[in-house]
Formats: structure tokens, C-alpha cells, sequence
């Protein structure tokens, strides 16, 4: 068995300490209670602080549970950040002229949770609460790549739609890299011939993918002759999901 | 229109905040800039802004949503002004000065005098030619308490040295020169919330003026939406002034809902539901309100009818806030989610009275079918079920008065993000309800009144075919179920009445 870390161990017994307690809890007190020098205990606190475990109350100065903590296990809510990318999804619509969708994973699949009609006045359904199969679409491209549970890719149950579809886990994991490496995905007609793909992540704590946001289309609106996306899409979709990210970071 | 001027600014000043947005020719939102100023309440009831910091925050945001864009003043062809209704300002035309801080719409320090003229001989005089009931949201009361109340007013605004105005007034006189030849104008929607203003003339009434004994010198002159009303000295220099709007009408516009039985609803804090009338101007036995839908220069004016829900959103914050039943407003949608059905539990939320279309000021709000069967996801969806049936009886009010088709209902606002919400709205008018691509709409209304003043856009046909639907919701459900649900929402709405009289 590799040795407990210490520093862990102390911060865990800081959190302890300060969750015991209803009332926050001065520096020195906090290091009595632990039993280590106070440049030791403000240097654990501190750090506690920057990732949003630890407040510091402004006036006294004293230590209490950050609300980072109770976030902690609370997966981000499909219909807050429905709330928070809309405005982003009807701007990158507006200037793309593209459908735009956003997803979370839910299992195997990509769940819709936000859509943007193609602007030009088509008749269109609203696609909200469908879902895609994750190993065929930009958005499950992108939801794949950034998420922790990827190493289960394997696990995909990998059905051909298309002669485009990655159909094994090496092309599908090859994807991934690519993915990883662009910071985005695109896909050309893996569930659909003819209709190709741009998607980001839209990602939370420590580069998390949370969601993703894509514009979809024809092949010929989104991609190039060569195949590489259109001048400029890539960046709009980019900033679109970065954006959102921006917004999730904000307290709700 | 100048070869270079490829964009159109809006104006938007807010309750709680002045922002500036820029368009370009296909109505799209290139640039945004805002500033918050403060709320005042200096007394119980009554809710002030400083005129001259929402001036200040205008000189601030004009220039700086240029800058977002990389933009020039030389790019801007028109400029549009939408506002806050019914706030009132009196300034001193020499000095530029206000003579006391702006009374916004919020503010209920004149119920007495509201009182008075609902009793007073001339009250059916005010329904007649206003289209309005003395009501205390009203510009014309608060502008008779600063009369009455400020030394020396009264005397003063005989002499002329004094201005009246709602803010789209305030603004415009600064903003071509204030006390160095500044227009005092306002525009038709905002006059027509003065409770001055004969709504088939368009002009000031001499009788009302007399009854609340306003003097004529104090007045703004009324002006269509879409006219050039003055060219900017300050803020973007050299820009004309193209348009002005009161908020609501400029959401109804900035929607295109140009044509009779066009209708849009803001659901936001509160839900604001206007429907173009067309050149009919509909009467309400039900409490609705007749307002200006839109004038443009040298055209006979367009009317709309108003019904306007007091808890919307707020419903929902009170269900975030007072019962802590969730962390965030969008969250009530998964909550409400895990059920079905409302389990029998309705939420009728008169917190402060029933408004339109009922009018019953002692009512108190009432949750009403709990057995030991309802969880709070049923009554999370009863919350959103408040603003869908709220929704349903403001339409019926309206359809009932104008006697037009009601076919589909454009809708902005914050609330619309909630797609189940969206879906009960679609459900009980069964009507499709649509959302547009550019959710601003009060801006884009304000820009389309400026742009059409000065030829950057041709006509309304033009502007219509910049109306972008971004999402629909179609009715799915049953005549009977929808029968059923509205019969239910009345006997809880029955339950509500006299509340507050037995105290
Ligand atoms: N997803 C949602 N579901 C239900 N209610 C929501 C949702 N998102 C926001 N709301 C409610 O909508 C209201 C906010 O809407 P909006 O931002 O249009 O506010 P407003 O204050 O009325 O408008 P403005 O700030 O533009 O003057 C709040 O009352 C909030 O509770």
C-alpha cells in the first residue's frame, strides 16, 4: 500500500474542523485545534481558499466551509446551463446561419439540451430531449474526449450508421486525440450522409466537459472542399463554448 | 443614409440599468455595453432614480459599446431610445438641473391622489379619451404630487422655465443640447402612459390637463415613434435621433408584430402581453389596457391592447428565496420534471391583489389542493403552471374585447429559457408559441423605429423578413384536459378573493 499523503491528510482534518464548527474559526484557534504551526495550518487554509473549499470571512478574517465543497457531487444542473449558453447558441446561430445544438452525456448517448432553429425561416422541429449516439456526432465527439468516464469508449456499443461511423474503439480513441490535441471536434457524416459537424466543450472544474455546444448542417455550410471546417467556424464555436464556461463559473 | 453608416444604435434605459446595443442591417446584435445605477428608496413605497446618473451612465455607454465593436460614431446611422415607462422627471430647462429625483413606475406614493380621480365626476372622462383607468402606474399623478409637493413648482412650471417628461424625454433634450437648444419631445407610447394624452388625437387633452391641473407649458411635444427628432451633440455627436419608444411597445415592435392579432409576451419578473389591435382602439370591459401600439411619421397610429401579470418569475424567485426549494430559477424545470402532473395542487400567486384581468386589490395569494400526495415537484410545476394560466386568462380578456383571432404568440424574456414553461404557455392558448433568434427585444424595437426614420431600413416588410425564429413550441394538449385545467384554476382563483378586507 503507497504511503497516506500528509498534506492531504491535514487538509481533510482542517475541512473536519471547520465543518464541525458553526461559527468560523480564527487562524490561530484553527491551528491549536490541529495541533500545527500557524505558517503551516494558513499555508493549508490558503489553499484551500484558491479552490473554493475554504472562506475567509472579509472582516475578521476568520475560516469557514467554502460553498465549493457542498457544489462537490452536485453534477451541473442540464436546465441552469440550458439558462446560461442560449444567449451564446442564438449569437453563434445568428452569425453562422447554422442549427446549433447543445448536449450533455447521459450513458451511451448524447442528450439534446438546448437547440437553435437554422435560421432561415424552414420549418423546423425543436430537438430538445433527443438523443444521438455519442461515438456518431460532433457534440458526442466532443462530450467523449473531455469527459472522465472516456476510458469506457470501449464499452460504447459502436453501430455503423454511415461508412463514415468509427466502428472500433482504435478509430474512435484515435478521434478522441485528435479532438483533445484541435480542442475541438468535428465529424462529417457519421450518423447522417451529408450532414457534418463542429462542436466544443463546454467545460467546468479542472477541464471537465460539462456539455458541449455544435453547429450543424449540410456538409458543403460547414465544411470545406477539403474537409476542414470553414474560415472562422471553428473560432466561433470555440468561443461560444468558452463563454458559456465563463458564465458557469459565476455563482448562481 | 451615409455610405459608411452600417449600424444602428438602441438606447435601452432600464430599471436597473442604461444600456447601449448595436444592430447591423440583418437586426443582428454586434454590441453591447451597460451600466446599473441605483435604486432609491427613500420612503416605504416609494422608489426613485437619480436623473443624473442615468444621464451620466448614458454618456458612458454610448462611446463604449462602439468600442466593443470597434466601431466609430461615423458608423452609426441612427440612434433609437427605448425606456422605462411611466418614470417622471421635471428639470429646469436652464440649467439642465432636475428638480427632484425621477419617481419610477414602482413607486406608490400616489394612491391618494389616483383615489381621488377614480372618484372624483371625471373619471369616465379618463377611459374615454386616455383608454385608461386613473390607475396609480400612471405618469400625470406623480407628476401632480411633485407639484404639489416641491416649493414653489406649481408657480414655476406656469412660467415655462420648467420641463416635464418620462425618461425617453429627459434623455433626448440632453442628448441634442440640453439647455443650449435641447428638443423637449416625447413619443406616442410613452404619452399615451402620461394619462394626459387623447389616444385617438394624439395630442395633449385640454380637459384632463385641467382636471389634474397640469400646465400645458410644461409639456413635452408628442412625436411618432419613427422620426428624426433631433441629431445628437453629445454622447455619439452627429448621429440623428431617429426613434424613441416606451419598453413594452418597443418589445412588441421589436418582435414585428405589426399586423392586428399579433401578439408578444415578456416573461420576465412580471409578464407583460401586448396584441396589435391595428387601427381599432379596443375598449376593455375586463381591465386591459388601451395603449399606442406604434405611430410612424405621417401614418395613421396602430393600437395594441395590454395585460400585464405582476408574478411571473417572481414566482419562481419566491420558490428559490422564501421556501429554498431550489438553488436557481432554471432548476425548477428538473424539479418540475419528475412529475407528470401538478397532482392536483394549483399556486394562485396574488401577493399583492389579482391584477389584470380580475382587479381584486384584497385577494392574497393561495395554494390550494394539498393532500399528502403532492411533493414540491408538484408544486413546482403548479409555479409554472401560475404564469401559463395567468397567460391564458390575459388572452381570453383580449380576444373577448377585440374580437380578433389570436394565431400564435411571440414571446422574450428570461423565462423563456424554461422549455416545459414554454410548452404549458403553447398548451392552455393552443397556439403555437415561438421564440426569436435575437431574445433583445426592446432594443431591436427601438433600433427599428431609428433605422426606419432615416432610410437605413425601407419598410416594415423589410424588417419582418429580419425576424428569425430560434425555437416553437406546438400545442399537444387535449380540449378536455385544457377544459378541465382552466376550470381548475378558476376555482383556485375563486378561493383567493377577500383575503385581505376580513383583516
Ligand atoms: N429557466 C427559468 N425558469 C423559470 N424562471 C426563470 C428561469 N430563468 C429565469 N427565470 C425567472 O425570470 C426572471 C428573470 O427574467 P429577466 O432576466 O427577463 O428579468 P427582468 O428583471 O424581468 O428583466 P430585465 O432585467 O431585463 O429588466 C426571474 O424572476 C427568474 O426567476
Amino acid at each position: 500500500m503507497p504511503r497516506a499523503i500528509q498534506s492531504i491528510e491535514r487538509a481533510a482534518a482542517a475541512l473536519h474542523v471547520l465543518g464541525a464548527v458553526a461559527e468560523p474559526v480564527p487562524l490561530g484557534e484553527l491551528a491549536r485545534i490541529l495541533d500545527l504551526p500557524k505558517t503551516t495550518t494558513h499555508g493549508i487554509v490558503r489553499t484551500l481558499c484558491d479552490v473554493g473549499f475554504v472562506e475567509q470571512q472579509p472582516e475578521t478574517g476568520a475560516y469557514s466551509l467554502g460553498t465549493g465543497l457542498s457544489a462537490l457531487g452536485r453534477h451541473l444542473d442540464p436546465h441552469l446551463l440550458r439558462s446560461r449558453v442560449t444567449n451564446w447558441a442564438d449569437g453563434l446561430a445568428a452569425r453562422t446561419g447554422l442549427e446549433v445544438q447543445v448536449g450533455v452525456l447521459r450513458g451511451p448517448s448524447v442528450e439534446l439540451i438546448a437547440h437553435v432553429f437554422r435560421p432561415d425561416g424552414s420549418p423546423q422541429r425543436l430537438r430538445v430531449g433527443e438523443l444521438q449516439p455519442a461515438h456518431a456526432t460532433a457534440l458526442g465527439h466532443a462530450l467523449l474526449a473531455w469527459s472522465p468516464s472516456a476510458a469506457r469508449i470501449h464499452e460504447l456499443e459502436l453501430t455503423a450508421y454511415t461508412p463514415s461511423t468509427p466502428t472500433t474503439g482504435v478509430a474512435l480513441a484515435r478521434a478522441m486525440r485528435q479532438a483533445r490535441r484541435l480542442g475541438w471536434a468535428g465529424v462529417d457524416g457519421a450518423l447522417t450522409p451529408g450532414t457534418a459537424g463542429v462542436a466544443a466543450p463546454i467545460c467546468q472544474h479542472a477541464g471537465i466537459g460539462v456539455g458541449a455546444i455544435a453547429v450543424v448542417g449540410p456538409r458543403d455550410r460547414v465544411l470545406q472542399a477539403s474537409g476542414a471546417p470553414h474560415d472562422g467556424l471553428v473560432e466561433q464555436v470555440v468561443g461560444a463554448a468558452q463563454a458559456t464556461a465563463g458564465t458557469l463559473r459565476d455563482v448562481l | 443614409m451615409s455610405g459608411r453608416s452600417r449600424y444602428v444604435a438602441a438606447l435601452d434605459q432600464g430599471t436597473t440599468s442604461t444600456r447601449c446595443l448595436v444592430f447591423d442591417h440583418g437586426g443582428r446584435m454586434v454590441s453591447v455595453a451597460q451600466h446599473e445605477h441605483a435604486q432609491l428608496y427613500p420612503e416605504p413605497g416609494w422608489a426613485e432614480h437619480d436623473p443624473t446618473e442615468i444621464w451620466a451612465n448614458t454618456l458612458r455607454v454610448l462611446p463604449e459599446a462602439l468600442d466593443v465593436a470597434g466601431l466609430e460614431v461615423g458608423d452609426v446611422a441612427s440612434l433609437g431610445i427605448a425606456n422605462q415607462r411611466e418614470t417622471t422627471i421635471v428639470w429646469d430647462r436652464s440649467t439642465g438641473r432636475p428638480v427632484a429625483p425621477a419617481i419610477t413606475w414602482q413607486d406608490t406614493r400616489t394612491a391618494d391622489i389616483v383615489s381621488q380621480l377614480q372618484h372624483s365626476p371625471q373619471a369616465g372622462l379618463f377611459q374615454e379619451v386616455c383608454g385608461l383607468e386613473p390607475a396609480g402606474y400612471f405618469a400625470a399623478p406623480r407628476l401632480r404630487w411633485l407639484l404639489d409637493h416641491v416649493p414653489g413648482l406649481q408657480r414655476r412650471a406656469r412660467t415655462g422655465e420648467l420641463a416635464f417628461g418620462t425618461v425617453e424625454s429627459w434623455l433626448i433634450w440632453n442628448l441634442t443640447g440640453g439647455p443650449d437648444g435641447g428638443v423637449h419631445v416625447t413619443d406616442v407610447t410613452n404619452a399615451s402612459r402620461t394619462l394626459l394624452m387623447d389616444i385617438h388625437t394624439l395630442e395633449w387633452d385640454r380637459r384632463l390637463l385641467d382636471v389634474l391641473d397640469i400646465p400645458e407649458e410644461l409639456l413635452p411635444e408628442i412625436r411618432p415613434n419613427a422620426q428624426v427628432y433631433g441629431t445628437c451633440t453629445v454622447g455619439l455627436p452627429g448621429v440623428p435621433i431617429g426613434g424613441a419608444f416606451g419598453d413594452q411597445q418597443a418589445a412588441l415592435f421589436g418582435q414585428t408584430c405589426f399586423a392586428e392579432g399579433e401578439a408578444k409576451c415578456t416573461y420576465g419578473t412580471g409578464a407583460f402581453l401586448l396584441m396589435n389591435t391595428g387601427s381599432t382602439i379596443a375598449p376593455s370591459s375586463r381591465g386591459l389596457i388601451s395603449t399606442v401600439a406604434f405611430a410612424l411619421d405621417d401614418q395613421p397610429a396602430q393600437y395594441a391592447t395590454e395585460g400585464s401579470i405582476a408574478v411571473a418569475g417572481a414566482l419562481v424567485q419566491w420558490f428559490r428565496d422564501a421556501l429554498e426549494m431550489i438553488s436557481s430559477a432554471p432548476e425548477i424545470e428538473t424539479l418540475a420534471r419528475r412529475v407528470d402532473d401538478n397532482g392536483g395542487c394549483y399556486i394562485v400567486p396574488a401577493f399583492a391583489g389579482l391584477f389584470a384581468p380580475h382587479w381584486q386589490p384584497d385577494a392574497r395569494g393561495v395554494v390550494v389542493g394539498l393532500t399528502s400526495y403532492v411533493t414540491r415537484a408538484h408544486l413546482a410545476r403548479a409555479v409554472l403552471e401560475a404564469t401559463a394560466w395567468q397567460s391564458a386568462e390575459v388572452v381570453e380578456a383580449m380576444v373577448a374585447d377585440s374580437g380578433m383571432d389570436f394565431a400564435t404568440l411571440r414571446v422574450d424574456g428570461g423565462m423563456t429559457s424554461n422549455h416545459l414553461l414554454m410548452q404549458m404557455v403553447a398548451d392552455v392558448l393552443d397556439v403555437p408559441v415561438e421564440r426569436p433568434l435575437v431574445s433583445e427585444s426592446v432594443s431591436l424595437g427601438a433600433a427599428y423605429a431609428a433605422g426606419l426614420a432615416v432610410g437605413y431600413w425601407p419598410d416594415l416588410e423589410g424588417l419582418r423578413a429580419n425576424w428569425r425564429r430560434a425555437a416553437m413550441w406546438e400545442p399537444t394538449m387535449s380540449e378536455g384536459s385544457r377544459r378541465r385545467g382552466r376550470a381548475e384554476w378558476d376555482r383556485a382563483v375563486a378561493r383567493t378573493l377577500d383575503w385581505a378586507a376580513e383583516a
